[in-house]
């Protein structure tokens, strides 16, 4: 049931973005364009995460009122609090390179799928810093946060 | 360039957000995709299986949208292989040291109430609006 519910979840992820046209990297790169300095500004990326928000907000409220999810035993989503330099170095690495190329990992790896040239040369690169990133966490002693930001239960192996 | 298209993004940006509320509702799992596919390389107990499901379905999703609305996967390249591959390295690092990128931090993490979600999205949209403000300043919007 968990499977099929995160695999039913991508898939309407992929829908949305695609539907949105977040996997064009122009629209991503006129939405970044504030100034309007290289052509019209395009705002409907803030559309997409508006409405993106909108609707879980309303889900985080129903399930702040329950115990445990429908299919499985608890919630992973504890806020974490921590507002740190690594957050924001993180995140302003990030921003470069979505600025640079016009991708983010979801319509990245949606594109992929398309086998789209420049996503097919984005996501290799993408999964090689990730890889880089976890070799920083066992081989340098990065502390591992989990998806919601909390400190992670050490890995298996690795 | 890239017109202003309100409604397919109203519409696809609720399904996004449907998407990560029946995950959330349904799982109690937060989809940010740079921490469902990061994690990956770490694989903890318990934690694998799920990952590559939705991923699958994000995969899935593409190959049906890309039959359906072909116009939105662009096969020109609009960027060098050399910007695209240090632009990917960037994006792969980054959103793992800050925990999450637009799905994790900009639409669970803020549809949350989460500080540290807005903080990191202010973040990422303001180095993203100087780098693409720098390329078209000083590069002719080419990179």
């Amino acid at each position: 049931m968990t499977d099929l519910a995160a695999f039913v979840s991508g898939l309407v992820f992929a829908a949305g973005l695609a539907l949105s046209g977040m996997t064009r990297p122009s629209k991503i790169i006129a939405f970044l364009d504030f100034t309007g300095a290289g052509g019209k500004w395009d705002p409907s990326l803030l559309l997409v995460m508006g409405a993106a928000v909108a609707v879980s907000f309303v889900a985080n409220q129903i399930a702040r009122r329950q115990k445990a999810p429908l299919a499985a035993s608890a919630f992973s989503t504890l806020p974490s609090l921590r507002i740190d330099g690594r957050l924001l170095t993180g995140s302003a690495l990030f921003g470069i390179g979505w600025g640079a190329s016009g991708f983010c990992p979801g319509p990245a790896v949606v594109a992929a799928a398309a086998l789209m040239p420049a996503s097919l040369l984005f996501v290799p690169a993408m999964l090689g810093g990730m890889a880089v990133y976890a070799l920083c966490e066992s081989r340098l002693g990065w502390v591992a946060l989990d998806d919601a930001g909390n400190p992670a239960a050490p890995p298996a192996c690795g | 360039m890239s017109d202003f298209t309100p409604l397919p993004a109203l519409a696809g940006g609720a399904l996004i957000g449907l998407a990560s509320a029946s995950l959330l509702l349904l799982n109690g799992r937060i989809a940010g995709i740079s921490g469902i596919a990061g994690a990956l390389f770490r694989p903890a107990a318990g934690e694998v299986r799920w990952r590559l499901f939705f991923l699958g379905g994000l995969l899935a999703g593409g190959a049906v949208m890309a039959f359906l609305q072909p116009q939105d996967f662009p096969m020109a390249l609009a960027r060098s292989p050399a910007s695209l591959i240090a632009a990917g390295l960037l994006v792969g690092f980054g959103t793992r040291l800050g925990n999450g990128c637009t799905s994790g931090h900009g639409v669970c993490g803020i549809g949350r109430g989460a500080p540290r979600s807005i903080v990191a999205t202010l973040s990422f949209m303001a180095t993203g609006a100087a780098t693409v403000w720098v390329v078209a300043r000083f590069f002719g919007g080419a990179l």
